[in-house]
């Protein structure tokens, strides 16, 4: 995550999401991640294919001892499930908000 | 914390979920995939049976909610046969290992192809017998260390879409558990195609393969099928044999149209049985050919 954030830095791409509130984006469809912090294994495949970035390894466990994932931004989630289609453990889901714009 | 429900959860036995996979297995991806193909397609869902055999991804039938088929080692294709003909209007799916459908119920699979069965075959690939322990089955590559061969593989490994190929299924694909979104169409095309169909699912198997080769957790090997793979729908399935770290040609080989085996049996048996019957299945014959 840090070596990403280095490279985007020293390739002169923008680091922090773009969005300010209640600008065009901010009313676009989106999407809000729920995890199912039991059923993770903590394979991390949610948080490496996720194309915006959305979420994040934390240092909590479960019960089980595995590390989940944490949401991160979730404002720049875009309501594209593939979190949600790559979990192997059925843990985590986005659901769909409509925006004012469609 | 409040209950919260995955929005699949009614197609699955949540109740044994967090399942027995290992952090990373593909199968589970692979299951969902499939629940959301049947979901899609609209199918009535009790009219459809997953048979499976014994191994990692036989475990699958236990988890869906669906009417499953819990089989003998290497015999889901003899079952789901059974199974089919006596309900031909059942949606039967054989989901199952490379080891179980490959090695141990080879000859089943290359002759379910031969007769054109109206099955849909899915067979979980992940290069190893995972559940037995690691040891090495008729897919590991060559030079892939395993406990069985720990100073690397010799033996050529099979070709499975080129096998089933070349067997007379109708529909042949190949796709890694990465590329989810194609995996869900190629079930739906599989499920909705008459006669025998199958789909290689290529999957990491941290525990059993990745480890004993050192190539790192599950997440490397995704990576890996995310940068190697090769997409050529219609490819010649003999080109696309697997090499331990090399491309991968993934896509539909084969898809084409053979009559099935009850449409031949049906014909076949109509000009020796009595005239009553053979004069029923005649007319039901020409009713399909006029709907079709």
């Amino acid at each position: 995550m840090f070596e990403e954030l280095k490279r985007m830095e020293s390739t002169g791409m923008k680091t922090e999401p773009a969005v300010p509130a209640q600008s065009r984006a901010a009313r676009r469809s989106h999407g809000h991640v729920f995890l199912l912090a039991e059923r993770c294994k903590g394979c991390r495949f949610c948080v490496e294919f996720c194309p915006r970035q959305v979420l994040a390894m934390s240092d909590r466990f479960n019960s089980k001892g595995y590390h989940i994932p944490i949401v991160i931004a979730e404002e720049r989630c875009t309501d594209c499930k593939m979190c949600e289609l790559l979990c192997p453990e059925f843990a985590i889901y986005v659901v769909r908000i409509e925006g004012e714009e469609r | 914390m409040t209950e919260a429900q995955h929005p699949l959860d009614h197609l699955l036995r949540a109740d044994r979920l967090p399942h027995i996979w290992c952090p990373g297995c593909g199968i589970g991806i692979a299951m969902r995939c499939l629940v959301l193909a049947l979901e899609e397609l609209g199918r009535p869902l009790d009219r459809v049976v997953v048979v499976s055999g014994i191994g990692c991804s036989a475990r699958v039938a236990g988890y869906v909610r669906l009417d499953g088929f819990h089989t003998t080692h290497g015999r889901a294709i003899p079952f789901a046969t059974g199974l089919k003909l006596a309900n031909p209007d059942l949606t039967v799916i054989v989901f199952s290992g490379d080891g179980d459908l490959a090695a141990i119920g080879g000859n089943h699979l290359i002759h379910a192809a031969r007769r054109n069965l109206d099955l849909t075959v899915i067979c979980v690939n992940n290069f190893i017998y995972g559940m037995t322990g690691g040891q090495f089955g008729p897919t590991t590559p060559l030079a892939a260390r395993s406990t069985t061969t720990p100073y690397g593989n010799f033996e050529p490994p099979f070709n499975l879409p080129a096998l089933v190929a070349a067997s007379g299924a109708v529909y042949v694909a190949r796709w890694t558990v990465f590329h989810v979104r194609r995996l869900i169409a190629a079930f739906q095309e599989a499920i909705a195609k008459k006669g025998f169909s199958f789909v290689e699912v290529l999957s990491p198997c941290p525990t059993g393969y990745l480890r004993r080769n050192k190539l790192g957790e599950a997440l490397e090997m995704m990576r890996y099928f995310k940068a190697q793979s090769e997409i050529r729908h219609g490819a010649d399935p003999a080109e696309a044999g697997i090499e331990m770290g090399g491309k991968l040609i993934l896509g539909k080989f084969v898809d084409i149209e053979r009559p099935t085996y009850q449409e031949r049996m049906r014909k076949q048996l109509a000009m020796f049985f009595i005239e009553p019957y053979a004069e029923k299945v005649r007319e039901e014959i020409e009713a399909e050919e006029v709907e079709s």
